[in-house]
Order: C-alpha cells, then structure tokens, then sequence
C-alpha cells in the first residue's frame, strides 16, 4: 500500500503530499505522523499540500484532526502551499482550519517553525513571521 | 380559429393584396401622425423601411397566417432588423411596436370598403389584428433581448474593470473594491486575489472597502470568506478603508469581524504591513540616527 513519506528535519517533522489524497491513504498519514512524533518528540511539522489540487471535506477534516493530534502531542502545525483552488473550497465548505498555522511555501513555513521552536513564550504571535531580507 | 382562417383564406389575403398601396399611403399617415420622430428618422426611410416591410407581409399572409411559419421568416427577419437599428437610433420599444400596430387602422379602413357582411368583417378583422398583434410582439421581444445583450456585455466589462489587484510593495497586495459585492462578483475577487498572492508571492493582502456603498450582512460574509481563504494559504489578509457608516452597519447587524484585522484608512493597513515585514519607512536626512518606524 503507498505511503505518503515523513521526513525528520531535526525538531520538526516534513510531510509533502504529492499525490492525490485517498481516504485511506489519508488515514495511514494520521498513524504514521502520530506515532513518528511520539517516537522522535518532535516539536514541529511542516505539511506540504502544493500539489494538492483537490480537496473534499474528508481530507478538511483529516488536516484539522492532524493539527489537533499534535497539539496533543505539543508539536505545531503549519500547512503550506496551499493552491487558491483548494483554499476555496474548504471556505465554502466551512473549514476554515481555524487551529492550524499556514504559510506560502515550505521555506516560510520552516522559519515560521524554527521561530515558533526559539519562543515558545506567545506563540500565536509568529503566525506570519515573513521577515526576511 | 382555424376553420375560420381556412374558410376565409380569401378575404383578408385578397384585400391587402389589392389595396397594398392604398394601405401603403394610409399607413404612412398614421406613422406621421401618432408615433413620428422625425429627429430620429427621416422621410425617405421610414417609407422605405414601411413599403418593404409591406410587401414582405402581403406575400407572406398570401400562403398562413402563422407568423412563426417559414412563409413568415423574411418578414421577421426584416423586422427584427429594423427593431434594432431603431434601438440603435433611439426609439423605444413602445414606439418601434407602435411603427407595427398603426398598421392596423389602413388594413381595417381597407377591409371595410371591400367586406360587405359585418360578420365577415369581423372575423377578417379578427385575423388581421391577431396577425398584426403577433408581429408586434416579436418588436418588443427583439427590443428587450437587445436590452438584455446590452445589460449582459457592461456586466461583464464592469467586472473586468472592477477587480484590479495592485502590488503595493514587495510583498505586499492591495484589492481596492468599488461598487456592490455580489456572489459572482465576489468568486473573481476572490480567485484574482488568491491567484495574485501566489504569483507575487506575497505575505499580505489588503482589501480595501473604501468604494464599497453599503455592506450587509451577505457581502460581509463575502469578504470574511475571502480573507479566511487568503489566510489559509498562508497570506494575512487586512481590510481597510471602512467609513463611519459602514462600522455603525457591521456593529448594528452583528457581523462578527474579531478575525479579520481592520484599520480605517488603506494608509494604516500599509504600515501595518510594513511592519509585520519588518521594514520601516525612514526620512533621508536623519535617517542614519533617527529611524522613524511605520
């Protein structure tokens, strides 16, 4: 059965999602990045849905319940590259993602990360923290 | 009706046929009389536009009088061009109807002088009105659907026109809005925007409502889903350019906008996203010792 592969960037946990998203496959990705963030402790995980291009409401649900296990687990979430598409369709579909953190490629995704990691003090103020020169 | 018009495909037929220029000069009188503009069309056409059309008819209503028959194509062809030069020229639809209806008169005068038994008569006048009704009906309906092309094509060119995405600075969009936001409206909106943040790969995105007349409750729920959109891609979405009113409404109306950051004037949203891109506006001839921050 495929799986979608979780890579371990030090602290943070990366998951690119580059195929189209199945149920099942969709499960086995809330298994496998919950036991491997218990397994590694990892504070942070970077989702990467660039090449997503559709979404229905199932897959909505699954991203929020992911974000949720690893508050759980005290690791944050960020959801990057999201297509206007797809951020379309989950608003109508009334999933605003409300606890997750979002960013427009990987690479502010991973400085939104590192600066989430380096303060923990007021972490709701880093959601967009795009400075860079 | 319809043994009636098999009964009497003679009569009415015959009459306009033999009397096609008594009824010609006839009608030419009524146009000039009750429904003449002559600032906007002069003599030679009318009677022009009046005789062809005529003599269209008279040989069509030789063979039915179904005006949707194929004996009727060509009148109603002509006539459908002539409906829209004269919305082109200015006529309304009443009076390019009427350039139809005042046909009546001659064609009645002309029946009455031939047809001897009033029972006849009636029936004759009967076909001939209904006919005559038929043609001007299709007037009116080729009027209004030129409207219709009309209202449909600045439409589209209104909403081509009214949702430009401007790039404020490196990183940094604006969306002034102007005019009423309705769903069709606010889906262009919406993609244009979303699109233009990927493409400038930009962190912030300001809307600004400064051109918007009124918001109810629909378009506020418009802009919270376009911003909530913007923010799932990763962009932070601000509104601006929200007048007095307009707070008092979204207060009075209970829109919840505690998510959304706004600030009154498109100015203050752009400082607040300078500084969330931590960058400063400095004055040159201090700007080494006294950096003013935004």
């Amino acid at each position: 059965m495929d799986r979608i592969p979780i890579l371990k960037v030090g602290d943070c946990l990366l998951v690119t999602i580059q195929v189209d998203m199945h149920d099942e496959l969709a499960m086995s990705l809330q298994e496998d990045l919950t036991s491997q963030i218990a397994k590694y402790a990892s504070r942070g995980v970077l989702i990467d849905i660039s090449s997503l291009e559709i979404v229905d409401s199932f897959i909505g649900r699954m991203l929020a319940n992911i974000a949720a296990m690893s508050r759980v687990l005290d690791a944050q979430t960020v959801l990057t590259g999201m297509q206007p598409a797809v951020a379309i369709t989950l608003v109508e579909l009334g999933m605003a993602l409300p606890g997750i953190k979002t960013a427009l490629n990987v690479e502010r995704g991973m400085e939104l990360l590192k600066a989430y990691l380096n303060q923990d003090v007021e972490p709701e103020e880093t959601e967009i923290d795009g400075a860079q020169e | 009706m319809s043994r009636l018009r098999t009964d009497r495909m003679s009569a009415f037929q015959e009459v306009i046929k033999n009397n096609e220029a008594a009824i010609l000069s006839g009608w030419m009188n009524e146009l000039a009389g009750s429904t003449r503009r002559s600032d906007l069309i002069n003599d030679a056409d009318l009677q022009r536009q009046a005789s062809e059309l005529l003599r269209l008819f008279v040989d069509a209503a030789q063979t039915t009088s179904d005006v949707q028959s194929e004996a009727f194509a060509g009148t109603r062809e002509f006539l459908k061009e002539i409906t829209k030069s004269r919305m082109e020229q200015g006529f309304s639809p009443a009076e390019t109807a009427m350039f139809i209806l005042s046909l009546k008169q001659p064609v009645f005068n002309a029946l009455r002088a031939t047809v001897k038994s009033s029972s006849d008569l009636m029936d004759e006048v009967w076909t001939s009105g209904d006919l005559l009704d038929k043609l001007a009906m299709l007037t009116v309906t080729t009027a209004i659907g030129y409207r219709e092309q009309t209202i449909v094509r600045q439409q589209e060119e209104m909403m081509e026109l009214s949702t430009p995405v401007v790039k404020l600075w490196d990183g940094v969009l604006a969306l002034p809005l102007i005019g009423t936001l309705d769903s069709a409206r606010t889906q262009v909106v919406m993609e244009s925007l979303l699109t233009a943040i990927v493409e400038t790969n930009s962190q912030v995105a300001i809307i600004d409502i400064t051109g918007v007349p009124t918001v109810d409750t629909l378009v506020a729920q418009h802009l919270i889903k376009t911003i909530t959109a913007a923010r799932l891609m990763g962009a932070d979405c601000y509104l601006s350019g929200i007048r007095p009113a307009i707070a008092q409404t979204i207060v009075h109306l209970g829109i919840d906008l505690n998510d959304v950051q706004t600030k009154a004037k498109l100015s203050d949203a752009f400082a607040l996203a300078l500084s969330r891109l931590g960058k400063t506006v400095v004055n040159v001839k201090t700007a080494p010792t006294k950096a003013k921050e935004v």
